[in-house]
């Protein structure tokens, strides 16, 4: 360690939103515990303040790269970025689950505090300097995901997903331990700057070290959902309540990017021969298993977990280009990615009504003839996700492309589009059952002002995104220049 | 002065997206207070504008104001060129633009898309906009595909009407032959400069037309340039509708009459000759298509006169003027008197849209009956109106004095002096015009508001003059119909309005020969009155006088007697007969081989179904893998990690 | 460095990683093995947790490196955390379906 040891108030400053997020929470979760079931609403206004203030607090950050603590911290533009993205969905996704939970009798301090929880994880890991710092963050952000999906304790599916999440999550974590401890031992260091710098052009022979990179990489791929680890994914989206879902399928992306930045690009950087090679097996394996049997789904959950794993395919392209381009266009799709993807599930939910969840296909048959406004948002949603201009998606997918044709995977960016293509029928499929099927039994959106304010921003910020695409693409270039 | 250019631009878009997805809650009124506020803005910043760069000589604006995409060397960005010419079209768009939406307060007043259709006109404003600030290519073409949908969108704005529909499809689909035509161009430009900027564009010309390439076969080369050009040229037919692509242009009176006034008159089917004034320095340097240009105007000036005269319905034979109109516009391109052509379209966008209103007008006084043989003697009925089309129609005439006399006398002594090949043709049509024009216009004048009263009992009882929101827009588009040409011809057409603007090679300088003899307006007039133009005209009207008003019976009895030559007219030299029985009749009876053979057969049967087919399956099978036990997801995990420790042991 | 062939001398880093090697194998084969009792795989879990550990302070101890013990105490927080977690999922789980038999978690599949 080149730092000095001790702490310095300079190192609070730097970390100081995630100490108040911190308090936060767990002040919230004090005052829940005394507050009568009709004053609940107290906790889900304070966790959307809380959120509030502490992204006003990263936003009060320093703009330039800065460690802290002896390095296990990491300041920098990128977890800005990222930490406010993650800001905005979480605080989206509580106003979407407000309604839902309402209906249902969920509405309870613990998903919001839970939420927080996780949304401290996601800060931790997006700030990490160290393999340890990382592993706390993955661990808080995983544990408060697997009781958030349990947390319908009525609901069979629910527990049965919960189970299923967390033991295959365990053994991920087990895993990415184990490639840690190699790592460390390889290395002698936790450190991911000490981890660059003691690495050199050999690194990627080095058996030792390549060992622990495939445990490190299950344990990566298990996070995002790539296959062959996806197995959870499918059945946790669809298991979960959809609120959870919504949280689920959006702001951990964020996360596991940035573990992938962390741990790979900065890391392992000089490995990038080694871990590029395991990281396209997975892409296109992720593509092809994704998209395909997405098309053969019914339910509308599942087929958007589907979804994630193809569009986590796309994520990894850009990873595995290994150029600070293909980071770039990481980034610019896990962003992108995660709107579409809160949009959709939120879709979902303006849909469903208590004892009707709304999530079957067929739900949405002809709901162009009951609500024209919301259709034309899925629509928009479904469009984009599909990558066709000018929507957003298909810039994603266009920069992404571009990032791996220029170092030459040709190849991979023709099963991408080929398999995009495959993509795009199912989510056109969705377009076509609202549009031009008769309309189902069920009923109208009849979600509250706010809801329905937000899903068309968030909606329409899909379309404007994608006409004026050089705004996210310019605050993507300052933070990873 | 960005932000202003974008609030111009953006005003009538906002003002159209109010009147149009909010119609229900602001209302009838609330939507054309909305838009005229939205296009009077844009016409008050147009005014500043003017002043700016004309008045006060600042240097023209070009540069991009938001960059849309950044890819390998292409650059799609929304940027402004603002010089003299951009502001002339700004001004002029955005003056008859608020001239019409004041006179549809009174022409709409009683249809049900009252909203709509307020909304349509502001977006026409808008995209018309856009297309003459633009400073790339790729804009033009937007603006470009803009108003050529709002267009259609207002063909067919009667939808219930099924000549409307055929007519705004007709529209639509002759204009995609244009801008097939002006993509190709639009492409070459890209290939050749990889750019689409003007500016780029513009320096490379020079060197573009020392290229020579194989296109068509070995044997023959082609000139670079000639090709782009021409490319670009048969986009300019489809929009400003010259033969043979000129065939929407009389159907598209189908809309209502605001429309053919402020889009079909005034400023959309203009666009062409902006867009070939705009590109000045890339046509000048091909004579080739500068012939092609003069042979193309010269064709359609003449003959789409001859139509005017055997057409009945009122608002037929403004079209085919307006036709013949932009026939001269084009010559006056094709003899590199690119300031001749965008004077006589501004004033003709003036002159022009007053005739359609002042129609308009009769139509509304006549119950929507557009049939001259019906009318006659109005003129007692509709004093305004009256004096107003007459204004109009002296304008268009060319009567010394009018703004229509500046324009058009101009280009054709542009055109006498031009020495490019055709030249000779393309003098004699618009001389034997100038007879024909003056022939039909006051054929239409005479029918209409002279001599004898033919309507039904009915109708005369209820005639009267039409309201003061149609009769304001007449009386102020009249005001420059008259007086524009004595101060614009001086700068325009001699003087350095346009130097730095539109490129003339000195070889080609046909305005600058004319400016030697240039001694002021009143010479000009002077000039004119002796010249053969004049007595031309003068014969035309004396003839329709006689024809139409004193011996009514004779045009029958010519009729009679020339059946062929008659037939022939009126049915518009059957080039609708022959797009509809061989080039549509031709292009469905392929689209049905192919549509049999390659689409059902190969492409839904084998690729499409097919390959659906094998992922249903595919998806069927991968699915299974799913299989809900705990204990096979972690296997499969397992499995994955042990690939990747096999790969580990592959690769060292 | 020590190297594999000293495995037969006196017990030295690898018998560690050996050993570590071997519980993590017993772990993860327990899990997907056993399709009985969930419970099982939670001990699982926690064994797989410790063999990591072994490595750590293995490491450490040969590197001459506090940080490896560091770790392996931040992972024993995290791991009884997770069980707590996972216990009460199981006793939610087991209110719903009155059986915690594995080959019983399959309504949600394809």
């Amino acid at each position: 360690m080149n730092t000095t040891p001790v702490a310095g108030a300079a190192d609070f400053a730097l970390v100081a939103p995630e100490i108040f997020l911190l308090c936060a929470a767990c002040a919230i979760l004090l005052i829940d515990l005394w507050l009568p079931q009709r004053l609940r609403q107290v906790t889900y206004l304070l966790s959307l303040v809380a959120l509030v203030v502490s992204a006003v607090l990263v936003a009060g950050l320093p703009g330039e790269r800065m460690t802290a603590f002896g390095g296990t911290w990491i300041s920098d533009p990128v977890a800005k970025l990222l930490k406010l993205v993650t800001c905005g969905t979480v605080a989206a996704v509580f106003l979407y689950s407000r309604d839902y939970l309402l209906a249902r009798g969920l509405f309870r301090g613990e998903y919001f505090v839970l939420g927080l929880f996780a949304t401290l994880g996601i800060f931790v890991m997006v700030s990490s300097g160290s393999l340890l710092t990382m592993y706390m963050g993955i661990e808080l952000l995983a544990l408060s995901q697997y009781a958030l999906v349990a947390f319908d304790r009525d609901s069979p599916v629910a527990a049965e997903s919960a189970m299923k999440y967390f033991v295959l999550g365990a053994i991920a974590s087990g895993a990415l331990l184990y490639g840690i401890s190699i790592i460390y031992g390889v290395t002698g260091t936790f450190d991911l700057d000490e981890l660059a710098a003691g690495l050199d052009g050999s690194a990627a022979t080095n058996v030792g070290l390549l060992f622990g990179l495939a445990f490190l990489m299950a344990g990566i791929a298990f996070k995002f959902g790539a296959v062959p680890f996806h197995m959870w994914v499918p059945d946790v989206y669809h298991g979960a309540p959809t609120s959870v879902t919504l949280f689920l399928g959006a702001a951990p992306k964020l996360a596991y990017f940035a573990l992938a930045l962390r741990v790979l690009a900065e890391g392992l950087g000089s490995a990038v021969q080694a871990w590029q090679d395991m990281l396209i097996v997975l892409a296109v394996l992720s593509l092809v298993v994704g998209n395909l049997v997405a098309v053969a789904q019914t339910n509308l959950k599942r087929m958007l977990a589907y979804s994630t794993i193809s569009n986590v395919g796309f994520i990894l392209l850009g990873i595995l280009a290994g150029t600070p381009d293909g980071y770039r266009a990481a980034l610019f799709y896990v962003v992108t990615y995660v709107i579409m993807a809160v949009g959709s599930f939120a879709m979902i939910v303006a849909l469903s009504r208590r004892g009707f969840e709304a999530d079957r296909i067929d739900d949405f048959r002809g709901l162009a003839q009951k609500s024209p406004w919301f259709a034309w948002m899925m629509l928009f949603l479904m469009v984009s996700t599909a990558g066709v201009p000018p929507f957003v998606g298909f810039f994603a997918k266009l920069y992404v492309l571009q990032a791996i044709v220029d170092v030459g995977f040709v190849w991979l960016a023709g099963v991408a589009v080929l398999f995009s293509v495959v993509g795009a029928f199912y989510y056109l499929r969705i377009v076509k059952v609202m549009f031009f099927d008769e309309p189902a039994p069920g009923l109208a959106v009849s979600a509250s002002g706010s809801f329905r304010f937000l899903l068309s921003v968030n909606a329409l910020a899909v379309l404007a995104l994608g006409l004026f695409s050089g705004a996210l693409l310019d605050a993507i270039n300052r933070a990873l220049p | 002065m960005e932000k202003i250019y974008l609030a111009i631009l953006l005003a009538p878009l906002f003002a159209s997206i109010v009147a149009g997805l909010f119609g229900k809650w602001v209302g009838r009124a609330g939507a054309h207070t909305v838009t005229i506020l939205g296009v009077a803005v844009s016409f008050a910043l147009s005014v500043y504008v003017f002043n700016h760069h004309v008045l006060q000589g600042q240097p023209a604006f070009d540069g991009a104001v938001y960059t849309w995409l950044e890819t390998d060397g292409l650059t799609l960005e929304i940027g402004f060129l603002v010089d003299q010419l951009t502001v002339l079209m700004m001004l002029v768009v955005t003056f008859v633009s608020l001239m019409v939406h004041v006179y549809t307060i009174g022409y709409m007043h009683d249809d049900d898309g009252y909203q709509r259709f307020f909304s349509y006109i502001s977006l026409f404003t808008f995209s018309m906009l856009l297309l003459v600030m633009s400073n790339n290519f790729l804009q033009l073409f937007v603006g470009w595909e803009l108003v050529g949908l709002v267009s259609y969108l207002l063909i067919g704005f009667w939808y219930k009407r099924p000549t409307a529909i055929f007519a705004n499809m007709k529209a639509f689909l002759v204009n995609r032959v244009g801008d097939f035509g002006f993509i190709l161009g639009i492409a070459g430009v890209y290939y050749f400069t990889d750019s689409l900027r003007y500016s780029d564009a513009f320096a490379a010309a020079p060197a573009i037309a020392d290229v020579y390439f194989h296109l068509f076969s070995t044997n023959t080369t082609e000139n670079a340039l000639t090709i782009i050009c021409v490319g670009l040229f048969i986009g300019a037919m489809g929009k400003s509708a010259q033969v043979p692509l000129h065939v929407w242009l009389p159907d598209s009176m189908e809309g209502p009459t605001p429309i053919s006034a402020l889009i079909h008159a005034a400023t959309m089917v203009t666009a062409g000759i902006f867009m070939v004034a705009r590109m000045s320095p890339m046509f000048e340097y091909s004579e080739t298509t500068l012939t092609f240009i003069l042979v193309i105007g010269a064709t359609t000036a003449l003959f789409m006169g001859f139509l005017g005269l055997v057409n009945n319905d009122i608002k037929r034979v403004v079209a085919y003027s307006t036709l013949s109109q932009l026939g001269y516009m084009t010559v006056a391109l094709g003899a590199s008197a690119y300031a001749a052509g965008v004077f006589h379209l501004m004033t003709h966008a003036f002159f022009k849209a007053l005739l359609f209103l002042a129609a308009g007008s009769v139509i509304i006084a006549m119950h929507h009956e557009q049939d001259m043989r019906r009318m006659g003697g109005l003129r007692k009925y509709l004093p305004i109106t009256y004096w107003t089309c007459l204004i109009g129609a002296l304008a268009l005439i060319g009567f010394p004095g009018f703004s229509g006399f500046f324009s058009k006398d101009g280009l054709i002594e542009a055109v006498a002096e031009s020495t490019i090949p055709g030249a000779g043709y393309a003098l004699f049509a618009v001389m034997a015009g100038v007879f024909v024009t003056a022939l039909y216009t006051f054929r239409m004048v005479f029918m209409t508001f002279h001599g004898k009263e033919r309507m039904d009992e009915h109708t005369r009882e209820h005639l009267h003059e039409s309201p003061w929101v149609v009769t304001l827009p007449l009386v102020l588009l009249a005001i420059p119909s008259i007086f524009i040409g004595w101060f614009t011809i001086g700068p325009v057409l001699f003087g350095d309005y346009f130097r730095d603007v539109i490129f003339v090679l000195p070889q080609h300088d046909v305005l600058a020969k004319l400016g030697e003899q240039w001694h002021g307006p009143a010479a000009f007039v002077l000039h004119g009155v002796q010249a053969p133009v004049f007595w031309l005209a003068a014969a035309g009207v004396a003839t329709a006088w006689f024809l139409y008003l004193k011996r009514p019976d004779i045009p029958d009895a010519i009729q009679a007697r020339t059946r062929g030559l008659n037939r022939l007219l009126e049915n518009k030299y059957y080039f609708d007969w022959f797009n509809e029985n061989y080039l549509a009749a031709g292009a469905r009876a392929f689209g049905r081989i192919f549509w049999k053979g390659g689409d059902r057969m190969l492409i839904d049967g084998a690729l499409v179904d097919g390959s659906a087919r094998v992922v249903g399956w595919l998806a069927g099978v991968i699915r299974h893998v799913q299989s809900g036990y705990l204990y096979h997801y972690a296997f499969a995990m397992i499995i994955g990690l042990a690939a990747l420790l096999a790969y580990l042991l592959v690769r060292t | 460095m020590s190297s594999l062939a000293t495995i037969g001398g006196p017990v030295g880093l690898p018998h560690f990683l050996v050993l570590a090697g071997i519980l993590f194998a017993i772990a993860v084969a327990g899990i997907f093995l056993n399709r009985k009792n969930v419970i099982l795989i939670l001990m699982c879990i926690e064994l797989m947790l410790l063999a990591v550990n072994f490595n750590f302070v293995a490491f450490s101890r040969w590197l001459g490196d506090l940080d490896g013990q560091v770790f392996v105490f931040f992972i024993l927080t995290v791991a009884a955390a997770e069980s707590a977690i996972g216990l009460a999922i199981l006793v939610v789980l087991f209110r719903e379906r009155k059986s915690i038999n594995v080959e019983n978690l399959d309504t949600m599949r394809g």
